[in-house]
């Protein structure tokens, strides 16, 4: 009896296997088809501009600090003469230690770094893998199109004081405070 | 001297049909696993793929041909030639159709039995020239395996050859013309396809290449063009599974409406395809098990086999 299932557990084997012929293959031919990538997908870092067209990155290196790898590395400066904001003089991803984990984005709290779906950044050097400022800026606001960190935040810059921001009240004259 | 240059001919045809056929079945055989395993398998080069062996043969030839130091160089060397050659004698008996066969020898079966067995000996003697312990293994596995399958391999044959009443593969063909020998000979059928699988080395039984335990069993020291050897005699051995199983059991080259060539090789290619189908779905066996059901169930069956398909040939008055 044993036989006879057996047998009949190896012809059924045969059968389910021989089915398959007629299934559609799973793959995704990769140059030819592309996946989908879903808009949030964490691939290649990109630094974002605010919708006036000025950097994001306020430089504050907490993109750098929250780095679980230790791939990014700025330089912050400031330039009085145009405005009083800090930004990042250098900034520099070695994408070929990155794990792309998304943590500098979370980390951000301008926006200014963001993960794209983008996995396409093989090399055949290494060295070209360390991307500079200027191969990390883009000219778009990327996912948050209308978010402009100065704008909302109750800092004082050049060309706006305090309580100018929106949603802003002006800010309280403690000397006129009354009971 | 006619008879000579149409012999000629054919040997020519066989020779270049059957490694043109086996260089086409490493595709073959990659593209239906693909299928099987829901995926594409190799289609990149040319339509569909089929020029795959090219671009791997092109691949091998350049690739390093190493021995190794430790080796028994005369041996090493000699060893994936035995295969191929033995491989590609065991065809001169093989009938196409009738009058297509290179030597249509009086002891036909006997040839095949006998070069089958000689293969065996490259995966032996190619174990212990590589002076590898996985190779030994593995041609130790050879040896042992070679014993348990062997015997009821020839037994389960000799149950057509009584039918027939000849060991002359035409003689056994034409005495298929009405009733196919798988019909009478059924258990005959099964026991020479399990024992063709071993002897071609194919999966559910091919302990002594077993990757899993192994790394590559008996050709782990071979690389370029001498393991290519190894490779393209396994599909040799492949094709004359199936031929001689079409030959044996599913009556030749005789069928309906179709030319008589044409039937062989349509016959031989199920064949090879349920060869390939049973790699994609069985998982290797476990030495012992096949060992014992060897000697235990597979020698018995074939004796059984053998013992009534001669009472009932005898009963009915000699050999059809």
């Amino acid at each position: 009896m044993t036989v006879l299932r057996s047998i009949r557990d190896l012809l059924l084997g045969l059968w389910v296997v021989f089915r398959r012929t007629f299934r559609k293959p799973v793959t995704v031919q990769y140059p030819d088809e592309r996946p989908y990538l879903p808009p949030r997908w964490r691939g290649r870092i990109v630094l974002t501009r605010d919708p006036d067209g000025a950097e994001r990155c306020v430089a504050c290196y907490l993109c750098a600090v929250a780095c679980p790898v230790d791939c990014i590395a700025l330089q912050a400066t400031e330039d009085p003469a145009s405005s009083d904001r800090r930004y990042p003089e250098w900034f520099r991803i070695n994408f070929s230690r990155c794990i792309y984990c998304g943590y500098c984005e979370e980390a951000c709290p301008t926006y200014a770094i963001q993960l794209v779906p983008d996995f396409e950044q093989s090399d055949y050097a290494r060295r070209n893998l360390v991307y500079e400022k200027e191969d990390l800026l883009i000219s778009g606001t990327g996912k948050y199109p209308d978010y402009n960190f100065y704008r909302v935040a109750g800092v004082k810059i050049g060309g706006k004081d305090k309580g100018e921001a929106e949603n802003e009240l002006p800010p309280v004259d403690v000397r006129t405070l009354m009971p | 001297m006619s008879d000579l240059v149409k012999s000629g001919a054919i040997t020519l045809v066989m020779l270049g049909g059957v490694l043109t056929l086996s260089a086409l079945l490493i595709w073959a055989e990659r593209r239906l696993l693909g299928i099987w395993q829901e995926r594409f398998g190799p289609n990149r080069v040319g339509p569909g793929g089929i020029l795959q062996p090219l671009a791997d043969m092109v691949k091998i030839f350049t690739k390093e041909d190493w021995i190794p130091p430790f080796a028994d160089k005369a041996v090493f060397v000699l060893t994936p030639a035995i295969v191929v050659i033995t491989a590609l004698m065991s065809f001169a008996v093989v009938p196409l159709a009738p009058g297509f066969v290179v030597a249509d020898l009086d002891i036909g079966i006997l040839f095949f039995l006998g070069m089958s067995s000689l293969a065996a000996y490259s995966v032996i003697v190619g174990g212990w020239a590589s002076n590898n312990k996985f190779a030994f293994l593995g041609g130790l596995r050879a040896t042992a395996q070679l014993l348990s399958y062997e015997l009821f391999m020839g037994l389960s044959v000799m149950g057509s050859v009584l039918l027939a009443g000849s060991f002359k593969l035409t003689d056994i063909v034409e005495a298929q013309r009405d009733l196919w020998f798988v019909v009478p000979q059924f258990l005959g059928f099964v026991g020479f396809l399990i024992a063709g699988l071993a002897e071609a080395h194919r999966t559910p039984f091919d302990l002594p290449e077993a990757e899993t335990e192994l790394v590559a069993g008996y050709h782990t020291e071979y690389s370029g063009m001498k393991f290519g050897m190894f490779f393209v005699g396994e599909y040799v051995s492949v094709i004359l599974l199936s031929a001689m199983i079409v030959v044996l059991f599913f009556g030749g080259w005789h069928g309906p409406l179709l030319p008589p060539p044409l039937w062989f090789l349509l016959k031989t290619g199920f064949f090879i395809m349920l060869v390939f189908l049973i790699r994609a779905t069985l998982p290797r066996l476990r030495f012992d098990q096949f060992l014992s059901f060897g000697w235990k169930v597979g020698m018995p069956l074939a004796l059984i086999n053998l013992l009534v398909t001669g009472g009932v040939v005898l009963w009915k008055g000699g050999p059809s």
